[in-house]
């Protein structure tokens, strides 16, 4: 992969050659159960202890006992929406967004069919929340609000803190799913009202395979797996030591890089931005350009389609994503494009370049530079696209028998 | 990533008759936009001979919609138009060396442009009648409106009959859950709550009357008459050729023909002839029949 140009980050990341080394150790003399008695445990112990600290530093915390290891972003959430509703059987409704991550969705989708009323807030164009409409959802019968810090995406950052204060006020737990956010921008959870929230190793330069849920302290709790008694009971199965090592030490790396995350990696992110943007027609930035975490963009290229583009862009070794539906093998292109009310002639051929410190400025310029001929090469392809430009009225003009 | 054959994404990088054709005589539109794919295929037709002597495509779509236009293209010119039309999805999809489950539309929308542009050549008007639904299925690329449609049109209630009628469900398993939703809504639509947790219907025991071997053998045949649609719809079919006390010898044809899923088909050929006659039988392909009298196959 190091041949390549990787300007995928959001979907996960490199693990630092820095994590590697402090994990090693994990597997092999430091092999030891900590929760053994002997010295063979007692240092992983320790360890363990230590990356507690790192992590708990990265999302100021108050007490490194809020720290919950668990196996991913995914189990994450389910554990933080199940616990609420177990540990509030009363309370049927959730609040969540139309632009979650699946491991929110997809839950609250099955959770419906149990009986649950779940409420998607609606986004703008630009993907932005309507805080009115979720004042008036917020009540007793609440259970839990669940809301991304930042979109996996568009890169829109939510007002996750003034929600956290406005569901405090209306008494409702308050979960947010901050795997793209941690790491990314600067976050102090003692300072917020913000009861539940998620992190993912491999979004961070740590291994794939291991998370955190963060529980502030006197949150009302029910664990997802029961058992010994690992995480204080609240999360039960032997650790992952080694993984849970390297996710401490990729907490102080990322502590350390976060002006460096929001100052270079944010002006590559925009020099590409502005590259492509000047370069190439019909072609616009997707989701709130003002408020977004630094490596993110996400670019819609009207009248093609988005794996094309990856398919073309792969051939000169650069790697992003799409939201397009058949990068999914679904019928529908990415729903937080729909949610934002792209037009599928867009919305298929959005692209989404997610970077990381790894990445150099040469890079960047190299993907500027390849980008409009693989663009004009696919438009000259398409029914909407003429000579020079989109046709007249290109959906009326090709105006297909629809499925 | 998918996992693209060579061929396909030879067709990809290096499409063959992209752009359209200048002075075409025959064009078709067709598409879905919802998932992302629309096509434009024009066709310069000899109108004497009904040779179809140029043929050019204009895509909007992933690299198998891309890559199935240029087949498309490829495996119609020179042929006549009659000819042409009885390319199916899956000589599409064979010339570029296969394509995954979930990209089957793809050839689908190249078969029905060139539909499209056929009746536009002759001046008719073409009307699409084929919906697309999620993909439920993936071993078998069958997706929710097929099984919804069996399943209202056949009152099935079983994942087991879904899988007999549609072949959903019949590889990994993994759709179970998906298709028991369907049937579930289906069901509920009706006002009728289906239990999952009981057993599936054994298969129907011996009926206490025994039919006459006549009553027998036209049984047999009406039960196959009424499975063939079916097969039809996958551009295959099916032929009863002898019954030979407990078992039965067919010969698949079309697309049914040496497919992958030949003997899964079978089984449900099977599973449906048991229960229309109440016994035990088998089903063998004509092939594995003992040839003594040296028939014709
Ligand atoms: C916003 C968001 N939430 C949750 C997840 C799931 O994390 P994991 O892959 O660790 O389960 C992801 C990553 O794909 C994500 O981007």
């Amino acid at each position: 992969m190091s041949e390549g140009i990787y300007l995928d980050n959001n979907a996960t990341t490199m693990v630092d050659p820095k994590v590697v080394d402090a994990m090693m150790p994990y597997f092999t003399e430091q092999f030891g159960n900590p929760s053994s008695m002997h010295s063979f445990g007692d240092k992983v112990g320790r360890a363990l202890k230590q990356a507690r600290k790192q992590i708990q530093q990265l999302i100021g915390a108050e007490h490194d006992s809020e720290i919950v290891f668990t196996s991913c972003g995914t189990e994450s959430d389910s554990t933080a929406i199940l616990s609420a509703l177990k540990a509030q059987p009363d309370r049927k409704k959730i609040i969540t967004t139309n632009v979650e991550h699946p491991a929110v969705l997809a839950l609250c989708d099955y959770l419906k069919k149990e009986g649950y009323k779940i409420h998607h807030l609606h986004v703008d164009e630009k993907g932005r929340l309507d805080l009115e409409e979720y004042e008036e959802l917020l009540d007793s019968r609440t259970a839990v609000v669940s809301v991304m810090w930042a979109n996996n995406e568009t890169g829109t950052i939510f007002p996750v803190e003034k929600m956290a204060e406005m569901a405090h006020e209306k008494g409702v737990m308050f979960h947010t799913d901050a795997v793209q956010a941690v790491g990314k921008i600067p976050i102090d959870l003692k300072a917020t009202k913000i009861d539940l929230l998620s992190i993912s190793g491999h979004k961070l330069h740590a291994p794939k395979g291991i998370g955190v849920l963060y529980l502030r302290r006197g949150t009302r709790f029910r664990p997802l797996l029961r058992g010994g008694h690992q995480e204080r009971g609240r999360r039960a199965g032997t650790e992952n030591t080694a993984s849970i090592v390297g996710l401490g030490k990729a907490a102080e790396l990322a502590l350390e890089s976060i002006e460096h995350e929001n100052t270079f990696v944010k002006s590559l992110r925009d020099r590409l931005e502005k590259g492509i943007l000047e370069a190439i027609p019909n072609c616009f930035v997707t989701g709130d350009p003002d408020n977004r975490l630094p490596n993110t963009c996400n670019i819609a290229f009207e009248y093609i389609e988005g794996e094309s583009i990856l398919l073309m862009i792969n051939k000169m070794g650069i790697a992003a994503s799409s939201g397009s539906a058949c990068t999914s093998g679904s019928l529908e292109p990415s729903h937080v494009m729909r949610a934002m009310d792209i037009p599928y002639t867009a919305a298929h051929g959005s692209v989404r370049f997610s970077l990381s410190r790894y990445n150099t400025l040469a890079e960047i310029d190299k993907v500027i530079e390849v980008m409009p001929a693989i663009v004009a090469n696919l438009r000259k392809m398409s029914p909407y696209w003429g000579e020079n430009g989109p046709v007249e009225n290109p959906e009326e003009a090709f105006a297909p028998v629809y499925n | 990533m998918w996992d693209y054959s060579d061929t396909l994404k030879e067709h990809f990088f290096e499409p063959r008759n992209a752009g359209a054709i200048e002075d075409a005589n025959a064009v078709g539109d067709v598409g879905s936009i919802s998932c992302g794919d629309a096509l434009r295929l024009t066709l310069k037709v000899n109108p004497e001979t009904e040779v179809i002597e140029q043929a050019g495509f204009q895509t909007f779509g992933c690299g198998s919609a891309i890559a199935s236009s240029s087949a498309l293209t490829e495996i119609i010119k020179g042929k006549t138009v009659d000819e042409a039309l009885t390319v199916s999805n899956q000589d599409i999809a064979d010339f570029l060396d296969g394509m995954p489950p979930e990209k089957m539309h793809c050839s689908v929308m190249g078969r029905e442009a060139l539909q499209a542009a056929v009746a536009n050549f002759r001046g008719e008007e073409w009307s699409d009648d084929h919906e697309e639904g999620a993909l439920i299925c993936k071993c078998f690329a069958i997706d929710a409106v097929m099984i919804e449609e069996t399943v209202r049109a056949n009152e099935l209630r079983t994942v087991e009959e879904v899988t007999n009628y549609t072949k959903a469900g019949g590889g990994c398993s993994s759709c179970h859950e998906g298709i028991e939703e369907i049937l579930t809504q289906v069901w509920a639509e009706k006002g009728e709550a289906i239990d999952f947790s009981q057993p599936s219907q054994p298969v129907t025991q011996p009926k206490p009357y025994a039919m006459t071997g006549f009553q027998r053998m036209k049984k047999i045949e009406t039960t196959i008459e009424a499975i063939r649609p079916q097969l039809q719809r996958d551009h295959g079919d099916i032929e009863l050729v002898d019954i030979d006390g407990r078992t039965i010898y067919v010969n698949m044809l079309g697309a049914c023909k040496g497919c992958q899923l030949e003997a899964q088909t079978l089984a449900g050929v099977q599973q449906q002839l048991m229960e229309a006659l109440g016994e035990f039988i088998k089903v063998v392909p004509a092939s594995m029949r003992p040839q003594a009298e040296g028939a014709a196959s």
